[in-house]
Protein backbone atom coordinates (compact mmCIF):
# COMPACT_ATOMS: atom_id res chain seq x y z
CA UNK A 1 0.00 0.00 0.00
CA UNK A 2 2.83 2.52 0.66
CA UNK A 3 4.33 1.61 -2.63
CA UNK A 4 0.61 2.85 -3.84
CA UNK A 5 1.18 6.38 -2.16
CA UNK A 6 4.55 6.57 -3.29
CA UNK A 7 4.23 6.61 -6.43
CA UNK A 8 1.02 8.87 -6.09
CA UNK A 9 3.13 11.40 -3.92
CA UNK A 10 5.98 11.28 -6.50
CA UNK A 11 3.67 11.78 -9.70
CA UNK A 12 2.35 14.70 -8.13
CA UNK A 13 5.66 16.19 -7.21
CA UNK A 14 6.66 15.81 -10.71
CA UNK A 15 3.67 17.15 -12.48
CA UNK A 16 3.19 20.10 -10.34
CA UNK A 17 6.71 21.10 -11.36
CA UNK A 18 5.04 21.43 -14.78
CA UNK A 19 1.83 23.41 -14.26
CA UNK A 20 1.77 24.36 -17.66
CA UNK A 21 0.89 20.85 -18.56
CA UNK A 22 -1.90 20.55 -15.80
CA UNK A 23 -3.44 23.82 -16.75
CA UNK A 24 -3.48 23.40 -20.67
CA UNK A 25 -5.74 20.27 -19.80
CA UNK A 26 -8.35 22.34 -18.00
CA UNK A 27 -7.76 25.05 -20.99
CA UNK A 28 -8.70 22.50 -23.39
CA UNK A 29 -11.68 21.28 -21.70
CA UNK A 30 -12.50 24.92 -21.32
CA UNK A 31 -12.43 25.87 -25.21
CA UNK A 32 -14.14 22.67 -26.02
CA UNK A 33 -17.06 23.38 -23.95
CA UNK A 34 -17.40 27.01 -25.09
CA UNK A 35 -17.20 25.98 -28.62
CA UNK A 36 -20.60 24.90 -28.76
CA UNK A 37 -22.54 27.74 -27.43
CA UNK A 38 -20.75 29.88 -30.44
CA UNK A 39 -21.47 26.81 -33.11
CA UNK A 40 -25.04 25.72 -32.40
CA UNK A 41 -26.31 29.49 -30.84
CA UNK A 42 -27.10 30.75 -28.01
CA UNK A 43 -30.88 29.81 -26.82
CA UNK A 44 -30.42 28.64 -23.26
CA UNK A 45 -33.15 25.69 -24.09
CA UNK A 46 -31.07 24.18 -26.54
CA UNK A 47 -27.76 24.44 -24.67
CA UNK A 48 -29.18 23.40 -21.53
CA UNK A 49 -29.87 19.87 -23.62
CA UNK A 50 -27.22 19.62 -24.69
CA UNK A 51 -25.01 20.40 -21.89
CA UNK A 52 -24.95 16.63 -19.81
CA UNK A 53 -23.43 15.41 -23.54
CA UNK A 54 -20.81 18.26 -24.28
CA UNK A 55 -19.96 18.83 -20.87
CA UNK A 56 -19.16 15.19 -20.76
CA UNK A 57 -17.54 14.54 -23.67
CA UNK A 58 -15.17 17.52 -23.22
CA UNK A 59 -14.00 15.65 -19.99
CA UNK A 60 -13.49 12.65 -21.92
CA UNK A 61 -11.37 14.44 -24.33
CA UNK A 62 -9.70 16.30 -21.74
CA UNK A 63 -8.47 13.00 -19.87
CA UNK A 64 -7.88 11.57 -22.89
CA UNK A 65 -5.23 14.29 -23.84
CA UNK A 66 -3.24 14.17 -20.96
CA UNK A 67 -3.06 10.02 -20.94
CA UNK A 68 0.35 10.10 -22.83
CA UNK A 69 1.66 11.52 -20.35
CA UNK A 70 1.11 8.98 -17.74
CA UNK A 71 4.13 6.56 -18.85
CA UNK A 72 5.58 8.60 -21.67
CA UNK A 73 8.46 10.67 -19.15
CA UNK A 74 8.95 7.80 -16.82
CA UNK A 75 9.58 5.38 -20.11
CA UNK A 76 12.03 7.99 -21.71
CA UNK A 77 14.34 8.86 -18.85
CA UNK A 78 14.59 4.81 -17.78
CA UNK A 79 12.76 5.60 -14.66
CA UNK A 80 10.02 3.31 -15.61
CA UNK A 81 12.37 0.15 -16.31
CA UNK A 82 13.27 0.65 -12.89
CA UNK A 83 10.31 0.74 -11.28
CA UNK A 84 9.29 -2.25 -13.18
CA UNK A 85 12.33 -3.89 -11.80
CA UNK A 86 11.46 -2.85 -8.29
CA UNK A 87 10.24 -6.09 -6.38
CA UNK A 88 6.64 -4.84 -5.90
CA UNK A 89 4.04 -5.57 -8.53
CA UNK A 90 4.08 -3.45 -11.18
CA UNK A 91 -0.09 -3.58 -11.10
CA UNK A 92 0.31 -1.74 -7.61
CA UNK A 93 2.39 1.12 -8.99
CA UNK A 94 0.53 1.33 -12.27
CA UNK A 95 -2.69 1.73 -9.70
CA UNK A 96 -0.51 4.83 -8.09
CA UNK A 97 0.19 6.03 -11.61
CA UNK A 98 -3.55 5.99 -12.07
CA UNK A 99 -4.46 7.94 -9.12
CA UNK A 100 -1.87 10.44 -9.66
CA UNK A 101 -3.80 11.12 -13.00
CA UNK A 102 -6.58 11.11 -11.72
CA UNK A 103 -5.77 13.85 -9.06
CA UNK A 104 -4.09 16.33 -11.56
CA UNK A 105 -6.83 15.72 -14.22
CA UNK A 106 -10.33 14.20 -12.92
CA UNK A 107 -10.21 15.88 -10.14
CA UNK A 108 -10.08 19.28 -11.27
CA UNK A 109 -11.90 18.80 -14.13
CA UNK A 110 -14.85 18.27 -11.56
CA UNK A 111 -14.32 21.24 -9.91
CA UNK A 112 -14.33 23.03 -13.16
CA UNK A 113 -17.12 21.71 -14.63
CA UNK A 114 -20.13 23.38 -12.59
CA UNK A 115 -18.55 26.79 -13.82
CA UNK A 116 -18.95 25.63 -17.45
CA UNK A 117 -22.30 24.36 -16.82
CA UNK A 118 -23.33 27.80 -15.50
CA UNK A 119 -21.83 29.31 -19.11
CA UNK A 120 -24.77 26.34 -20.61
CA UNK A 121 -27.85 27.37 -18.15
CA UNK A 122 -27.75 24.54 -15.83
CA UNK A 123 -29.91 24.52 -12.51
CA UNK A 124 -28.36 24.34 -9.18
CA UNK A 125 -28.89 20.37 -8.33
CA UNK A 126 -27.65 19.51 -11.33
CA UNK A 127 -24.32 21.23 -11.47
CA UNK A 128 -23.42 19.35 -8.24
CA UNK A 129 -25.20 16.19 -10.03
CA UNK A 130 -22.77 16.92 -12.94
CA UNK A 131 -19.66 17.44 -10.69
CA UNK A 132 -20.41 14.32 -8.93
CA UNK A 133 -20.86 12.12 -11.95
CA UNK A 134 -17.71 13.48 -13.48
CA UNK A 135 -15.78 12.88 -9.56
CA UNK A 136 -17.61 9.53 -9.94
CA UNK A 137 -16.75 8.72 -13.35
CA UNK A 138 -12.88 9.87 -14.09
CA UNK A 139 -11.23 7.52 -12.22
CA UNK A 140 -12.54 4.55 -14.50
CA UNK A 141 -11.20 6.59 -17.23
CA UNK A 142 -7.73 7.21 -15.76
CA UNK A 143 -7.95 3.46 -15.50
CA UNK A 144 -9.11 2.10 -18.78
CA UNK A 145 -6.96 4.95 -20.27
CA UNK A 146 -3.74 3.24 -18.65
CA UNK A 147 -4.47 0.77 -20.77
CA UNK A 148 -4.26 2.37 -23.74
CA UNK A 149 -1.60 4.16 -22.97
CA UNK A 150 0.70 1.35 -22.00
CA UNK A 151 -0.27 -0.30 -24.92
CA UNK A 152 0.76 2.47 -27.25
CA UNK A 153 4.06 3.12 -25.09
CA UNK A 154 6.65 4.18 -27.49
CA UNK A 155 4.46 3.54 -30.67
CA UNK A 156 5.23 6.29 -34.16
CA UNK A 157 1.21 7.81 -33.94
CA UNK A 158 0.60 7.05 -30.50
CA UNK A 159 -1.84 9.91 -29.81
CA UNK A 160 -4.44 8.98 -32.59
CA UNK A 161 -3.99 5.17 -32.22
CA UNK A 162 -4.45 6.08 -28.40
CA UNK A 163 -7.87 7.52 -28.64
CA UNK A 164 -8.74 4.76 -31.15
CA UNK A 165 -8.48 2.04 -28.40
CA UNK A 166 -9.25 4.19 -25.42
CA UNK A 167 -12.48 6.25 -26.82
CA UNK A 168 -14.72 2.99 -27.95
CA UNK A 169 -13.99 1.88 -24.36
CA UNK A 170 -14.86 4.90 -22.84
CA UNK A 171 -18.68 4.73 -24.32
CA UNK A 172 -20.08 3.21 -20.74
CA UNK A 173 -18.99 5.76 -18.67
CA UNK A 174 -20.08 8.14 -21.45
CA UNK A 175 -23.58 7.22 -21.20
CA UNK A 176 -24.28 6.88 -17.32
CA UNK A 177 -22.23 10.02 -16.55
CA UNK A 178 -24.33 11.98 -19.49
CA UNK A 179 -27.49 9.91 -17.79
CA UNK A 180 -27.07 10.85 -14.36
CA UNK A 181 -26.75 14.81 -15.30
CA UNK A 182 -29.63 14.69 -17.77
CA UNK A 183 -32.15 12.40 -15.28
CA UNK A 184 -31.43 15.48 -12.95
CA UNK A 185 -32.21 17.86 -15.10
CA UNK A 186 -35.65 16.07 -15.90
CA UNK A 187 -36.47 15.78 -12.68
CA UNK A 188 -35.73 12.13 -12.51
CA UNK A 189 -33.87 10.67 -9.43
CA UNK A 190 -30.03 10.27 -10.74
CA UNK A 191 -28.69 7.67 -8.59
CA UNK A 192 -29.30 4.65 -10.21
CA UNK A 193 -26.82 6.55 -12.87
CA UNK A 194 -24.75 7.53 -10.21
CA UNK A 195 -24.40 3.99 -8.91
CA UNK A 196 -23.45 2.50 -11.96
CA UNK A 197 -20.78 5.04 -12.60
CA UNK A 198 -19.17 3.88 -9.35
CA UNK A 199 -19.43 0.51 -9.78
CA UNK A 200 -17.45 0.80 -13.17
CA UNK A 201 -14.71 3.08 -11.65
CA UNK A 202 -14.70 0.36 -8.60
CA UNK A 203 -14.30 -2.41 -11.72
CA UNK A 204 -11.87 0.03 -13.95
CA UNK A 205 -10.09 1.24 -11.07
CA UNK A 206 -9.24 -2.21 -9.71
CA UNK A 207 -9.16 -4.62 -12.63
CA UNK A 208 -7.39 -2.00 -15.57
CA UNK A 209 -3.72 -1.13 -13.37
CA UNK A 210 -3.31 -5.41 -14.26
CA UNK A 211 -3.88 -5.24 -17.77
CA UNK A 212 -2.08 -2.09 -18.18
CA UNK A 213 0.92 -3.84 -16.21
CA UNK A 214 0.58 -6.60 -18.71
CA UNK A 215 0.60 -4.20 -21.03
CA UNK A 216 3.64 -1.65 -20.26
CA UNK A 217 5.93 -5.55 -19.89
CA UNK A 218 5.06 -6.68 -23.21
CA UNK A 219 6.35 -2.60 -24.42
CA UNK A 220 9.52 -3.13 -21.81
CA UNK A 221 10.84 -6.13 -23.08
CA UNK B 1 -6.61 -41.04 -32.26
CA UNK B 2 -3.36 -41.05 -30.32
CA UNK B 3 -2.12 -37.83 -31.83
CA UNK B 4 0.26 -35.17 -31.03
CA UNK B 5 -1.98 -32.31 -31.60
CA UNK B 6 1.06 -30.03 -30.39
CA UNK B 7 3.06 -30.59 -33.37
CA UNK B 8 0.74 -28.15 -35.59
CA UNK B 9 1.29 -25.79 -32.85
CA UNK B 10 4.43 -24.90 -34.43
CA UNK B 11 4.01 -22.49 -37.68
CA UNK B 12 6.07 -25.36 -40.09
CA UNK B 13 3.95 -27.99 -39.66
CA UNK B 14 0.62 -25.92 -39.69
CA UNK B 15 1.06 -23.93 -42.75
CA UNK B 16 0.80 -27.61 -44.75
CA UNK B 17 -2.02 -28.66 -42.37
CA UNK B 18 -3.82 -25.12 -43.08
CA UNK B 19 -2.94 -25.73 -46.90
CA UNK B 20 -4.82 -29.17 -47.04
CA UNK B 21 -8.07 -28.12 -45.18
CA UNK B 22 -8.35 -24.78 -47.22
CA UNK B 23 -10.26 -26.53 -49.84
CA UNK B 24 -12.67 -28.46 -47.91
CA UNK B 25 -13.75 -25.40 -45.65
CA UNK B 26 -14.13 -23.43 -49.14
CA UNK B 27 -16.46 -26.89 -50.67
CA UNK B 28 -18.71 -26.82 -47.20
CA UNK B 29 -19.12 -22.82 -47.48
CA UNK B 30 -19.85 -23.09 -51.66
CA UNK B 31 -22.67 -25.74 -50.28
CA UNK B 32 -23.86 -24.48 -47.42
CA UNK B 33 -24.32 -21.12 -48.97
CA UNK B 34 -25.75 -22.25 -51.94
CA UNK B 35 -28.49 -24.64 -50.34
CA UNK B 36 -28.54 -21.89 -47.43
CA UNK B 37 -29.38 -19.12 -50.12
CA UNK B 38 -32.05 -21.15 -52.25
CA UNK B 39 -33.80 -22.35 -49.26
CA UNK B 40 -33.75 -18.37 -48.41
CA UNK B 41 -34.13 -16.27 -51.41
CA UNK B 42 -36.46 -19.23 -53.45
CA UNK B 43 -38.34 -21.63 -51.97
CA UNK B 44 -38.98 -19.62 -48.23
CA UNK B 45 -42.41 -17.75 -48.34
CA UNK B 46 -43.37 -14.01 -48.48
CA UNK B 47 -43.21 -12.57 -44.59
CA UNK B 48 -47.01 -11.64 -44.16
CA UNK B 49 -45.97 -9.07 -41.96
CA UNK B 50 -42.49 -8.12 -43.16
CA UNK B 51 -42.75 -8.61 -47.04
CA UNK B 52 -39.59 -9.60 -49.24
CA UNK B 53 -37.86 -7.38 -46.49
CA UNK B 54 -37.29 -9.77 -44.36
CA UNK B 55 -35.09 -12.61 -46.59
CA UNK B 56 -32.24 -9.64 -45.06
CA UNK B 57 -31.73 -11.72 -42.28
CA UNK B 58 -30.71 -14.68 -43.80
CA UNK B 59 -27.40 -12.58 -44.54
CA UNK B 60 -27.49 -10.11 -40.92
CA UNK B 61 -28.24 -12.73 -38.35
CA UNK B 62 -24.97 -15.36 -39.83
CA UNK B 63 -22.99 -11.50 -39.97
CA UNK B 64 -23.63 -10.73 -36.42
CA UNK B 65 -23.61 -14.15 -35.16
CA UNK B 66 -19.63 -14.37 -36.59
CA UNK B 67 -18.88 -10.76 -35.70
CA UNK B 68 -19.22 -11.51 -31.95
CA UNK B 69 -18.20 -15.43 -32.25
CA UNK B 70 -14.93 -14.41 -34.20
CA UNK B 71 -14.15 -12.18 -31.30
CA UNK B 72 -14.36 -14.51 -28.61
CA UNK B 73 -12.60 -16.77 -31.08
CA UNK B 74 -9.63 -13.79 -31.04
CA UNK B 75 -9.73 -13.57 -27.20
CA UNK B 76 -9.14 -17.50 -27.01
CA UNK B 77 -6.23 -17.43 -28.94
CA UNK B 78 -5.04 -14.19 -27.27
CA UNK B 79 -5.52 -16.09 -24.18
CA UNK B 80 -3.84 -18.98 -25.25
CA UNK B 81 -0.58 -17.04 -27.03
CA UNK B 82 -0.52 -15.10 -23.38
CA UNK B 83 -0.34 -18.13 -21.04
CA UNK B 84 1.66 -20.52 -23.04
CA UNK B 85 3.74 -18.32 -25.41
CA UNK B 86 2.72 -19.85 -28.43
CA UNK B 87 3.96 -18.08 -31.91
CA UNK B 88 0.66 -19.64 -34.22
CA UNK B 89 -2.18 -17.98 -31.51
CA UNK B 90 -0.95 -14.59 -32.51
CA UNK B 91 -0.53 -15.31 -35.74
CA UNK B 92 -4.45 -17.03 -35.81
CA UNK B 93 -5.35 -13.17 -33.59
CA UNK B 94 -4.29 -11.18 -36.57
CA UNK B 95 -5.60 -13.89 -39.16
CA UNK B 96 -8.85 -13.61 -37.65
CA UNK B 97 -9.39 -9.58 -37.33
CA UNK B 98 -10.21 -8.58 -40.56
CA UNK B 99 -13.03 -11.03 -41.41
CA UNK B 100 -14.35 -10.30 -37.79
CA UNK B 101 -14.17 -6.25 -39.10
CA UNK B 102 -15.99 -7.41 -42.38
CA UNK B 103 -18.65 -9.25 -40.36
CA UNK B 104 -19.90 -6.58 -38.13
CA UNK B 105 -19.51 -3.67 -40.96
CA UNK B 106 -22.00 -6.20 -42.97
CA UNK B 107 -24.57 -7.29 -39.99
CA UNK B 108 -24.42 -2.97 -39.05
CA UNK B 109 -24.77 -2.59 -43.14
CA UNK B 110 -27.88 -4.97 -43.76
CA UNK B 111 -29.40 -3.97 -40.56
CA UNK B 112 -29.18 -0.67 -41.79
CA UNK B 113 -31.08 -1.84 -45.40
CA UNK B 114 -33.59 -3.27 -42.81
CA UNK B 115 -34.15 -0.82 -40.44
CA UNK B 116 -35.07 1.54 -43.54
CA UNK B 117 -37.92 -0.29 -44.29
CA UNK B 118 -39.06 -2.19 -41.24
CA UNK B 119 -38.25 0.90 -38.59
CA UNK B 120 -38.51 3.78 -40.82
CA UNK B 121 -34.78 4.90 -39.82
CA UNK B 122 -31.29 3.68 -41.54
CA UNK B 123 -29.97 4.30 -37.85
CA UNK B 124 -31.48 4.52 -34.52
CA UNK B 125 -29.09 4.83 -31.06
CA UNK B 126 -30.43 1.31 -29.90
CA UNK B 127 -28.31 -0.62 -26.83
CA UNK B 128 -27.92 -3.33 -30.03
CA UNK B 129 -26.66 -1.43 -32.22
CA UNK B 130 -24.35 0.83 -30.29
CA UNK B 131 -22.66 -2.00 -29.22
CA UNK B 132 -22.03 -3.40 -32.38
CA UNK B 133 -20.58 -0.12 -33.67
CA UNK B 134 -18.04 -0.13 -30.61
CA UNK B 135 -17.18 -3.83 -31.50
CA UNK B 136 -16.39 -2.44 -35.29
CA UNK B 137 -14.02 0.42 -33.11
CA UNK B 138 -12.35 -2.77 -31.13
CA UNK B 139 -11.84 -4.56 -34.58
CA UNK B 140 -10.42 -1.82 -36.10
CA UNK B 141 -8.57 -0.58 -32.84
CA UNK B 142 -7.27 -4.27 -32.96
CA UNK B 143 -6.06 -3.79 -36.05
CA UNK B 144 -4.65 -0.53 -35.77
CA UNK B 145 -2.71 -1.22 -32.81
CA UNK B 146 -0.99 -4.39 -34.08
CA UNK B 147 -0.12 -3.02 -37.68
CA UNK B 148 1.67 0.05 -35.52
CA UNK B 149 4.17 -2.19 -33.51
CA UNK B 150 6.83 -3.12 -36.31
CA UNK B 151 8.36 -6.20 -33.51
CA UNK B 152 5.63 -9.44 -34.41
CA UNK B 153 6.26 -10.66 -30.85
CA UNK B 154 5.47 -7.07 -29.22
CA UNK B 155 2.44 -6.69 -31.90
CA UNK B 156 0.97 -10.35 -31.39
CA UNK B 157 1.21 -9.42 -27.41
CA UNK B 158 -0.26 -6.16 -27.05
CA UNK B 159 -3.23 -7.38 -29.49
CA UNK B 160 -4.15 -9.96 -26.82
CA UNK B 161 -4.13 -7.80 -24.36
CA UNK B 162 -6.33 -5.28 -25.97
CA UNK B 163 -8.39 -8.26 -27.64
CA UNK B 164 -9.09 -9.61 -23.84
CA UNK B 165 -9.76 -6.27 -22.69
CA UNK B 166 -12.17 -5.33 -25.24
CA UNK B 167 -14.30 -9.61 -24.77
CA UNK B 168 -16.26 -7.66 -21.99
CA UNK B 169 -18.41 -5.75 -24.73
CA UNK B 170 -19.37 -8.79 -26.31
CA UNK B 171 -21.94 -10.13 -23.39
CA UNK B 172 -22.96 -6.48 -23.64
CA UNK B 173 -23.85 -7.00 -26.80
CA UNK B 174 -25.29 -10.25 -26.75
CA UNK B 175 -27.59 -9.51 -23.79
CA UNK B 176 -28.27 -6.09 -24.43
CA UNK B 177 -32.00 -6.81 -25.72
CA UNK B 178 -33.10 -8.86 -23.02
CA UNK B 179 -31.30 -5.91 -20.29
CA UNK B 180 -32.69 -3.13 -22.14
CA UNK B 181 -35.97 -2.39 -23.82
CA UNK B 182 -34.58 -2.00 -26.83
CA UNK B 183 -36.03 -1.17 -30.76
CA UNK B 184 -33.64 -4.52 -31.77
CA UNK B 185 -36.01 -7.32 -31.36
CA UNK B 186 -35.09 -9.99 -29.00
CA UNK B 187 -33.69 -13.57 -30.35
CA UNK B 188 -35.78 -15.49 -32.39
CA UNK B 189 -33.65 -18.67 -32.05
CA UNK B 190 -32.77 -20.20 -28.61
CA UNK B 191 -31.13 -23.22 -27.35
CA UNK B 192 -33.75 -23.72 -24.29
CA UNK B 193 -36.90 -22.27 -25.76
CA UNK B 194 -36.83 -23.44 -29.68
CA UNK B 195 -37.29 -21.22 -32.34
CA UNK B 196 -39.99 -18.91 -32.54
CA UNK B 197 -39.85 -19.09 -36.52
CA UNK B 198 -40.83 -20.86 -39.07
CA UNK B 199 -38.63 -24.35 -39.57
CA UNK B 200 -37.82 -23.51 -43.03
CA UNK B 201 -36.75 -20.34 -42.68
CA UNK B 202 -34.42 -21.34 -39.25
CA UNK B 203 -32.99 -23.80 -41.95
CA UNK B 204 -32.25 -21.32 -44.40
CA UNK B 205 -30.52 -18.49 -41.80
CA UNK B 206 -28.63 -21.80 -39.99
CA UNK B 207 -27.06 -22.94 -43.29
CA UNK B 208 -25.93 -19.71 -44.11
CA UNK B 209 -24.58 -18.59 -40.60
CA UNK B 210 -22.57 -22.25 -41.05
CA UNK B 211 -21.47 -20.89 -44.70
CA UNK B 212 -20.32 -17.81 -43.41
CA UNK B 213 -18.17 -20.26 -40.48
CA UNK B 214 -16.45 -22.30 -42.74
CA UNK B 215 -15.71 -19.16 -45.21
CA UNK B 216 -14.32 -17.50 -42.01
CA UNK B 217 -12.12 -20.74 -41.76
CA UNK B 218 -10.97 -20.71 -45.24
CA UNK B 219 -10.10 -17.42 -45.31
CA UNK B 220 -8.27 -17.06 -41.44
CA UNK B 221 -6.34 -20.17 -42.82
CA UNK B 222 -5.26 -18.97 -46.22
CA UNK B 223 -4.45 -15.44 -44.29
CA UNK B 224 -2.86 -17.09 -41.78
CA UNK B 225 -0.59 -19.27 -44.35
CA UNK B 226 0.29 -15.76 -45.52
CA UNK B 227 1.16 -14.37 -42.02
CA UNK B 228 3.28 -17.72 -41.01
CA UNK B 229 5.25 -17.07 -44.84
CA UNK B 230 5.69 -13.31 -44.12
CA UNK B 231 7.24 -13.96 -40.52
CA UNK B 232 9.08 -17.28 -40.98
CA UNK B 233 10.73 -15.89 -44.31
CA UNK B 234 14.07 -16.53 -42.59
CA UNK B 235 13.51 -20.13 -42.05
CA UNK B 236 14.84 -23.10 -43.70
CA UNK B 237 11.88 -24.43 -44.47
CA UNK B 238 10.37 -21.75 -45.97
CA UNK B 239 13.36 -21.11 -47.66
CA UNK B 240 13.24 -24.60 -49.36
CA UNK B 241 9.39 -23.89 -49.71
CA UNK B 242 10.22 -21.17 -51.83
CA UNK B 243 12.84 -23.18 -53.98
CA UNK B 244 10.45 -26.09 -54.65
CA UNK B 245 7.37 -23.96 -55.65
CA UNK B 246 9.75 -21.89 -57.91
CA UNK B 247 10.99 -25.27 -59.54
CA UNK B 248 7.09 -26.06 -60.27
CA UNK B 249 6.42 -22.20 -61.66
CA UNK B 250 9.87 -21.37 -63.87
CA UNK B 251 8.50 -17.78 -63.91
CA UNK B 252 9.07 -16.88 -60.69
CA UNK B 253 12.29 -18.98 -60.07
CA UNK B 254 14.25 -16.44 -60.14
CA UNK B 255 13.03 -14.35 -57.42
CA UNK B 256 12.69 -17.40 -55.12
CA UNK B 257 16.18 -18.18 -55.21
CA UNK B 258 16.97 -14.58 -54.92
CA UNK B 259 14.78 -14.52 -51.78
CA UNK B 260 16.37 -17.65 -50.57
CA UNK B 261 19.71 -16.78 -50.42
Amino acid sequence: MSVVLHIIARDLRLALRRPADLASVLFFFIIVASLFPLGVGPEADLLRRLAPGVLWVGALLATMLSLPRMFADDFHDGALEQLALSPHPLGLIVLGKTLAHWLVSGLPLAALAPLLGLQFDLPVDTLLILSASILLGTPALSGIGAIGAALTLGLRGGGVLLSLLVLPLYIPVLIFGAGAVDASMNGINPHAHLFLLAALTVGGVVFAPFAAAAALKIALE
Amino acid sequence: MNMNWYKFSAPSAFYPLAGKLIPWFWALAALFGTVGLWLGLVVAPIDFQQGEGYRIIFVHVGASWMSMFIYVVMAFWAAIGLAFNTRLSGMMTAALAPTGALFTFLALWTGAFWGKPMWGAWWVWDARLTSELILLFLYIGFIALTRAIDDPRRADKAGAVLALVGVINIPIIYFSVKWWNTLHQGASVSLSKGSSMAALMLWAMLLCALAMWMYTIAVSLIRVRGIILERERHTEWVKALLLQNAAAKPMIAPIAQREAK
